[in-house]
């Protein structure tokens, strides 16, 4: 379909910089009938949880929701591989019609003798939430039962979006990290590190940073965390947000309920990366760790920065279009692709809050095409008219980009190396360079070189 | 990962399901209905069954996987989703344009009893197009169960007996296989001069060539005159039980169209009986090139069967490609100690399938003894393998994880098949098909072989 109409009721949500007034409508539902991109709440409560890596993840439903999120999220684990098998109640017509409670608490029986965890997550799922069974109930008497702790997550699909699903993971961690001991709390000069999943090891890379500089990071929530970990996570005297989409509420309720402030930072380029560790250490005060962080700066950049400019000097003048989970991740990338001298054209995300497009709008040149929950076809026609040479993107969107011979750079669960930190600054340029660059491009189109 | 997996194996009282080995039957219902020319398939549910559905096809195939969601909200889920999938009807014709749209339920939706032909009689529906829709509870059976419900309402919905005669014409189920072996089975009844109509057709849809352009409807699938006239045919070829008769019986019932379910085209038996099949049908002799490609199989399973003789394997997947595997398997001396399927349906005397039977009439045919199991997970396979290990482990890309634990050689087949590329093309039906299987099989045995050599036993020539 190369004539895409626009889909009335969508307007509001696609605007071009410099054209229209700033203001993008977001955070909506989607128009039913859309090909959206968008998952469900249960997606988004998992996503966040999963990464713990030594809890069960039992999912209350049919199999379906279980199948298709076993070990997708390719968070790396520093011991503990429990996280990675795949555990249902597997629904069926009786249990619908009767309840299903009892197989429920069978389960957990089952899985609290087999596997001896301290901590097993239930989800619940959309038909959880229709028949009507009482998760609280059989997690708070088995928990006692098992003497660990079960702790329901609420994330039957369609009470929302997957933002919904992260405050649905949010709650849980909330109820999960509450501190035994109120003494403790927000009394380590340690940071706790929210919103890194550490996918391809990317939170290893940080907190390494950060002991380089003096600085102890606490608990990651939630990348290779442990359930021993949780449990002392308030004890941190801040905590520091990467993915901010997922765990903003999460940080504003420890500020609220524990008085632990937090800071947003990003890891994603150069620019961002040197900023965020220049302003934690800034919090943290101490004049050693500004200057350890300064060091760390200097020797990062030192070998980082002529790769960075190798690689510019090679996609100077390219365009790129943008279409991510979150608001904050679509900032970065923008100043990311301006430190290899890209423009990016066209930025969209599933699930950005108002400030962020609002920054996002401000960042953007005049022309970029700037939209909220956008459907295949508003993908194809912004990147074709934009004349994007490459999209970044989540699993449904690569080959839709290659189908239009655009390279493509998975920013989600399938990224195959670290994106975060100086090291992942230079695999973010060697990866957009492998995949605009590629000699298959030529063999696209009929009549092009592949055709002599 | 799988270290917490017992050798000891305790009665799971809870019906719950550790690793599955199947999935739900939506993402069935959707793969079948992509197989429609100019079909939008339609999820009448939560956004994230489209989205998971979409992601896990994509995976699959490496092509977009075009469908839209009726995307419920709470409010949906309490006063029902009539208003949510007219809204959906609506918006789909004006901004998508498919010729069909083909909706399919979730649990959500089954649990909370929208009426769906209710509802779509009641949608604007531009001329000249149409609304498909089929049941698709995913409490029940699996996706391949998913598959089969949407096959059927094509015919329920398309099939129509127009001529006085029954042309000379067959129809073909393919089953829930890639399109590689779509096109495998299309050209093998091509060779045998059968003029015929494959339903759902998913070759050209899923495994589109790059024109630089992205096309929403591809060239490929079955067309709407082709759906009505499948009730004009003479006969009805279902390939597999689990995912084609359903849809063959009810052509038979309402266009008497004679239906042969026959299974899998896999391995050189199975193939055989679809070529004969088709040369009774159509009085037509199996051509030179076809007799050539079965002579070239057996001339490979004669130069390599001291490869397979007495090698013991596990394998699981979906029922229709389960049992024609362990056909195959069988065929090239080979013992298949455990097979397993996700898929109900099939527990020994059960009425509604017969998996564990057809496996364990194979087997005892040979004279063998196997773990067999329906609705069975990769939990259970593990144990079955640490209590009696293989040589071969055969399935899904899921499979890795024992592999790994186990350290066995692995052949994936199947779906979902999301770490490795190109398989989607290729088939393992037919003559071809088996040559192929040959060859991953004895590839993965002799890989082992070459890795696990002493340095004095390396050999060159194998």
């Amino acid at each position: 379909m190369s004539q895409a109409q626009a889909i009335d009721g969508r307007q509001d949500f696609i605007i071009t910089k410099g054209k229209q007034k700033a203001h993008l409508k977001c955070d909506a539902d989607s128009i039913a009938g859309c090909v959206s991109q968008r998952a469900c709440v249960y997606c988004g409560a998992r996503v966040v949880l999963n990464p713990i890596t030594d809890a069960i993840h039992l999912v209350h439903g049919p199999i379906g929701c279980s199948a298709y999120t076993w070990d997708i999220r390719g968070s790396l684990s520093s011991g503990e591989e429990l996280f990675r098998n795949s555990f249902s109640t597997d629904l069926r017509e009786q249990d619908v019609i009767f309840g299903g409670e009892k197989k429920l608490t069978a389960a957990i029986d089952q899985l609290a003798a087999k596997y001896h965890p301290k901590l097993i997550f239930v989800y619940s799922t959309c038909i959880v939430g229709v028949i009507g069974d009482d998760l609280e109930a059989v997690c708070r008497t088995a928990a006692k039962r098992h003497g660990i702790e079960v702790i329901p997550v609420q994330s039957s699909g369609f009470i929302g979006n997957k933002s919904a699903g992260y405050r649905a993971a949010c709650d849980a961690l909330f109820r999960l990290i509450e501190p035994e001991n109120r003494e403790l709390v927000g009394k380590d000069k340690s940071i706790n590190y929210l919103g890194d999943f550490n996918l391809a090891g990317e939170a290893w890379i940080i907190r390494d940073y950060l002991r380089q500089m003096g600085v102890t990071v606490n608990v990651v929530l939630t990348g290779d965390a442990t359930y021993a970990d949780l449990k002392k996570a308030t004890r941190a005297s801040v905590n520091i947000i990467q993915c901010a989409g997922s765990m903003h509420y999460l940080a504003g309720r420890m500020e609220e309920t524990y008085g632990i402030p937090y800071m947003q930072v990003s890891f994603l380029g150069l620019e961002d990366t040197s900023e965020s560790l220049r302003r934690i250490a800034a919090v943290i005060g101490d004049s050693e760790v500004v200057a350890r962080t300064e060091a760390l700066i200097a020797r990062e950049m030192s070998h980082t920065a002529p790769v960075i400019e190798g690689y510019r000097q090679k996609l100077a003048g390219k365009k790129a279009a943008v279409y991510v989970g979150g608001g904050f991740k679509a900032i970065s990338l923008i100043k990311q692709f301006r430190e290899l001298s890209i423009e990016v054209v066209m930025i969209g995300t599933q699930t950005g809050r108002q400030e962020e497009y609002d920054t996002i709008n401000d960042l953007a040149s005049d022309g970029t095409v700037i939209l909220d929950d956008a459907n295949p076809s508003e993908l194809e026609r912004f990147m074709t008219d934009q004349e994007a040479d490459l999209l970044v993107g989540g699993v449904k969107e690569r080959p839709l980009a290659y189908k239009l011979g655009k390279a493509f750079i998975d920013h989600n669960h399938d990224r195959k190396h670290p994106l975060s930190g100086y090291v992942g600054a230079i695999n973010f340029a060697k990866e957009v360079y492998t995949t605009v660059c590629s000699p298959v491009w030529k063999y696209v189109r009929a009549g092009g070189e592949g055709h002599e | 990962m799988l270290d917490a997996t017992t050798k000891e194996i305790k009665e799971r009282a809870s019906g719950g399901v550790i690793n599955p080995a199947k999935t739900c039957q939506p993402i069935g219902a959707m793969y079948a209905a992509l197989g429609i020319h100019g079909c939008l398939p339609h999820s009448h549910g939560s956004q994230g069954c489209c989205s998971f559905h979409r992601m896990h096809l994509t995976r699959h195939f490496r092509d977009p996987i075009m469908a839209s969601t009726s995307s419920f909200t709470e409010g949906a889920s309490v006063f029902g989703g009539g208003a949510n999938l007219k809204t959906a009807i609506k918006t789909i014709f004006q901004v998508y344009n498919p010729d069909i749209i083909a909706v399919h339920t979730t649990c959500l939706t089954e649990t909370i009893g929208d009426d769906i032909p209710n509802i779509i009689k009641t949608s604007e529906i531009p001329e000249g197009k149409m609304v498909i829709h089929t049941n698709t509870p995913s409490y029940v059976g699996s996706h391949v169960t998913g598959f089969s419900n949407m096959t059927k309402s094509m015919v329920n919905y398309f099939a129509e007996a127009t001529t006085p005669l029954k042309k000379e014409q067959v129809n073909i189920i393919p089953g829930f296989v890639n399109p590689g072996d779509m096109r495998e089975i299309k050209r093998l009844t091509r060779l045998m001069n059968a003029p015929y109509i494959m339903f759902p057709d998913t070759s050209g849809v899923v495994d589109s060539p790059m024109t630089g352009e992205f096309q929403m409807y591809p060239k490929g699938g079955t067309t709407q005159p082709e759906l009505i006239d499948t009730g004009n045919s003479k006969l009805t070829i279902a390939l597999g039980r689990f995912a084609s008769s359903d849809a063959a019986e009810q052509l038979d019932k309402k266009c008497k169209v004679p239906a042969v379910t026959l299974k899998a085209p896999i391995g050189i038996k199975a193939t055989d009986a679809l070529l004969m099949t088709l040369r009774r049908a159509f009085v037509s002799d199996v051509p030179y090139e076809l007799e050539e490609e079965r002579g070239q199989l057996v001339d490979i399973m004669t130069d390599t069967h001291f490869h397979f003789h007495g090698k013991k394997v596990a394998i699981f997947g979906d029922p229709d490609i389960v049992t024609g595997i362990t056909e195959f398997v069988m065929s090239l001396g080979m013992i298949p100690v455990h097979v397993l399927t996700g898929t109900p349906g099939g527990a020994v005397g059960s009425v509604v399938g017969s998996f564990e039977e057809d496996i364990k009439e194979l087997v005892d045919q040979a004279g063998l003894k196997a773990n067999i199991k329906a609705a069975g997970d990769l939990f259970t396979l593990h144990q079955w393998i640490k209590n009696e290990p293989v040589d071969l482990l055969i399935g899904n890309t899921y499979g890795k994880y024992i592999a790994r634990a186990e350290d066995l050689p692995f052949v994936r087949v199947g779906f979902p098949v999301m770490d490795r590329s190109v398989h989607s093309y290729m088939p393992i039906v037919g003559y071809r098909g088996a040559m192929r299987l040959i060859e991953m099989i004895s590839g993965a045995l002799l890989d082992r072989q070459d890795r696990d050599a002493a340095d004095e036993d390396f050999e060159l020539v194998m």
